[in-house]
């Protein structure tokens, strides 16, 4: 039997003295063969990868390349052992071309000529079938362009050993079954491929083998034709969890919040929203689906007040007064004393909502503390808040008093959503709330809306795996380049079609709602 | 008129030497990812530096040479501000101390070290009076053989020492090294992105450590233009000025381009000095006219801003130290 084109063995590594990333991990990889690599949130897969790569160093064990035994001090390292890593947070110069990104650091012979690149990058790109523009600059491109550069660099260093660090976290659904073609493509020229990802249906349909990571450990590797959706479940998280999600039927469902004919532009004159119309009930969960940046974040900050409204209206059905309320014009501050919140989770957790130098007990009071009577801050209330929310939420801290920086995802997410929860809100609005957490959190989160819907909250959900949306939501509100391109009722929802209509494939058909 | 317009250009010209050493220097520097506010105590310390070598020099030798009146002030001026900068990048680059503070710091101390040797280099050999290096200031000054030959244009633009030509040839340099090699491109990597560069195998350290220790050094060399050509070998405490911040505006007005930063010297150099050439101006006008070249840098950050264009912005990481594994 030939060598594994890479072995690890008893692989360990530690950040300070407590936290164990890896602890005795072991895994090979043949040529001609893509494995998956399978594990939560936190349990140690992208920092496997990253010693993988050179960034980090192992504390203990070894490296095999084709039987021998290697040392990875620095990414050259690697590249030198033909390991090619596609990093899930791409690793681009932002104003610099896609020919100037594929050749950076390159130590070439001969003068410096990006003609002659941008010639290889375009041979590369016939061969496997990428559609890109080496000139093109990396800022002016969709995530799915960046991804191919990122591909394309790999393969110009002549990676014979590729690793994807959750590359499908991104695409359309059409956009991945391009890039599994091309994967399975390079795997079919003797290429030894590992993906990391912890979507299963895409272990399934891709990898001849799936290696398993729970909290830094390794749990065994198995063939893919041998396995199941549930086995590879209960190795992933230590026990059978239920993959499916409570839902409701929506109690009295009425109108709560109307938004019609919505536009927003760009400063640079780029339509933003296009017409954007739909209603959200009490007591019902609307989800919204669509690529990322197809105008989600532009709506849910109109409804919020920060985002400035070309046209249109949204109106608030109070259900306190029985009025009629029009949002548009209102500051952020108005909109929220009206109950309408905006729980908005960024790609970086901590960019909107929460201070990360801050303790949890100051992130409540970023919402409190214009109440105070006196010119001191009260704390009693947003201690017990706190206390509440960490307890409820089963909050994983040394204390309240923690900067919020520290925790781990999923537990920044919850004590976010637990702030805007406590506020007893009308609306609810959260975005990608479950973006990058394991399951066990993300169905936290899930329960936690499912709550406020039983509530009678009308509750706005933008998620990205449309499982998810499927499961979880009552009605989905499909979003399209800023336009609505139709709303389908969650129950028998159908996948694909769910799919083409975020690519604008229906060509907005179905219209407005 | 025309003669007084010559005079003004020729000034302006000499005033931009300095400033375009020290924005280059700067650039260099900047584009690394490090913001170097150390750069105004740095040419003052290539300055003093270049004073003391030539001291020693011309007060050692009965019949001093010319080229070594050159060559040592020359290379004692490059370790001093060498030195300097290497303090800054130990700081900020091994120790990750943050930038501002080390560069504000280390202005204050290089403004410090020229002004104290400034001062007191004479009365070390038991001398007084200031210091006045003829022979040394004369070499530095020598210009072009046939340029006052070629009447006024000859006059205005071709009578410099050679540091002022070697400061332009270091800007062209640059540009070509930023845009058409291999480093350059790995380097602006460095400033844009470390992280990235670094994922690419990209030695971030090595190109910061370099990058600053050569800006640096660059920057330094305006000091020495200034105490050897401009004052002839003479030094005055505190006689450099604020030029050195000017040298950092220019980096923002030229939106870290090298070939531009040698038109933007040029035209600061003209502010610098616009309010001698105006005839009959109050005192408060003139401070008005002083301030201009800081109020265009404003207007420039300004209009930048507005016009969002990414390949104007400083690099994305300017000013941010970068550590491997921090998580």
């Amino acid at each position: 039997m030939a060598c594994a084109a890479i072995e690890l063995k008893n692989i360990t590594k530690r950040f300070g003295s407590k936290v164990v990333a890896n602890h005795n991990v072991s895994l090979s990889v043949y040529k001609g063969e893509i494995l998956s690599l399978l594990g939560e949130n936190g349990s140690g897969k992208t920092t496997l990868m990253n010693m993988i790569s050179g960034i980090y160093y192992p504390d203990e064990g070894q490296i095999f390349i084709d039987g021998e035994e290697v040392v990875i001090r620095s990414p050259k390292d690697a590249f030198k052992y033909k390991i090619g890593m596609i990093h899930q947070h791409f690793k681009l110069i932002d104003v610099f071309s896609a020919a100037q990104n594929i050749v950076l650091g390159l130590e070439e012979e001969g003068k410096f000529d990006i003609k002659s690149v941008t010639q290889r990058v375009k041979e590369i790109s016939s061969m496997y079938g990428f559609d890109i523009d080496p000139n093109k600059k990396i800022y002016e491109m969709s995530v799915s362009e960046k991804q191919t550069v990122e591909i394309i660099k790999v393969l110009y260093r002549g990676a014979d050993i590729l690793i994807l660090d959750e590359p499908t976290a991104v695409l359309t659904p059409q956009e991945t079954q391009k890039l599994f073609a091309v994967l399975r493509k390079m795997r079919d020229s003797g290429k030894a491929i590992i993906i990391i990802t912890h979507k299963l249906h895409e272990v399934l349909s891709l990898s001849d083998k799936v290696a398993v990571l729970r909290k830094g450990e390794y749990i065994g590797t198995v063939n893919t034709a041998e396995t199941s959706e549930s086995e590879l479940t209960e190795m992933m998280v230590g026990k059978k969890i239920s993959l499916n999600i409570n839902r409701t039927e929506p109690k009295d469902p009425e109108d709560r919040l109307e938004v019609k004919n919505l536009n927003c532009v760009s400063a640079d004159g780029v339509k933003l929203l296009d017409n954007v119309s739909f209603t959200a009930r009490s007591g019902e969960i609307l989800g919204i689906a669509g690529i990322a940046g197809s105008g989600q974040r532009e709506l849910l900050e109109s409804i919020a007040g920060l985002q400035v409204i070309e046209s249109g209206s949204i109106i608030y059905h109070n259900p306190k007064t029985g009025t009629e309320d029009e949002l548009r014009g209102r500051s952020p501050i108005q909109i929220r004393e009206l109950g309408v919140r905006l729980s908005f989770v960024p790609e970086d957790r901590l960019g909107m909502g929460l201070v990360g130098n801050m303790d949890i007990i100051d992130n409540m009071m970023l919402r409190s503390y214009r109440k105070g009577h006196s010119m001191f801050l009260e704390k009693k209330g947003p201690k017990d808040l706190a206390e509440r929310i960490i307890k409820d939420l089963e909050v994983v801290t040394p204390s309240a008093q923690t900067p919020v920086r520290k925790l781990s995802g999923g537990n920044v997410q919850k004590v976010l959503v637990g702030r805007e929860i406590a506020a007893s809100p009308t609306v609810l609005m959260a975005a990608y709330p479950v973006r990058g957490l394991d399951i066990n959190s993300s169905y936290a989160i899930y329960n936690l809306l499912n709550q406020q819907k039983e509530r009678g909250v009308a509750v706005i959900f933008v998620g990205e795996d449309l499982d998810v949306l499927i499961e979880l939501c009552d009605r989905i509100l499909v979003i399209s380049s800023g336009k609505v391109s139709g709303i389908v009722e969650g129950r028998g929802a159908d996948k694909g079609e769910i799919g083409l209509m975020m690519t604008g494939a229906n060509g907005g058909a179905n219209g407005n709602d | 008129m025309i003669k007084t317009i010559f005079a003004f250009i020729n000034a302006a010209i000499i005033q931009s030497i300095p400033l375009l050493y020290g924005a280059t220097g700067e650039i260099i520097t900047e584009k690394s990812g490090n913001l170097n506010l150390g750069i105004p105590g740095i040419m003052y310390m290539g300055g003093i530096s270049g004073i003391i070598g030539g001291y020693l020099y011309e007060h050692s030798v009965a019949n001093p040479s010319a080229i070594l009146c050159v060559l040592i002030p020359l290379l004692s001026s490059l370790i001093g501000s060498t030195l300097l900068a290497l303090i800054y990048s130990f700081l900020t680059i091994s120790l990750r101390v943050n930038q501002n503070v080390t560069g504000l710091a280390l202005t204050t101390f290089g403004i410090g070290i020229g002004n104290f040797f400034g001062g007191s280099l004479l009365s070390f050999f038991g001398e007084t009076g200031s210091i006045s290096l003829i022979r040394t200031g004369k070499a530095f000054k020598a210009s072009l053989p046939f340029a006052h030959k070629l009447g006024i244009f000859g006059k205005t633009f071709l009578s410099f020492g050679f540091l002022a030509y070697l400061a332009i040839a270091i800007a062209l340099v640059t540009s070509y090294f930023f845009n058409r090699t291999r480093a350059g491109l790995n380097l602006r990597a460095v400033g844009e992105n470390p992280a990235t560069a670094d994922a690419a195998g990209i030695n971030v350290t090595k190109y910061k450590y370099l990058s600053t220790l050569i800006g640096g050094a660059i920057a330094g060399l305006g000091g020495l233009y200034f105490v050897m050509d401009y004052t002839g070998g003479a030094w005055t405490n505190n006689g450099f000025g604020d030029r050195g911040w000017l040298a950092i505006a220019i980096v923002i007005f030229a939106i870290w381009r090298p070939t531009t930063a040698i038109l933007s010297s040029f035209l600061f150099g003209g502010l610098y000095i616009l309010s001698i050439y105006i005839p009959g101006l109050s005192g408060s006008a003139k401070e008005i006219i002083n301030m201009l070249p800081y109020v265009v840098t404003i207007l420039v950050l300004v209009i930048i801003s507005m016009r969002k264009k990414r390949e104007n912005q400083p690099p994305a990481h300017l000013g941010l130290s970068y550590f491997r594994e921090e998580r």
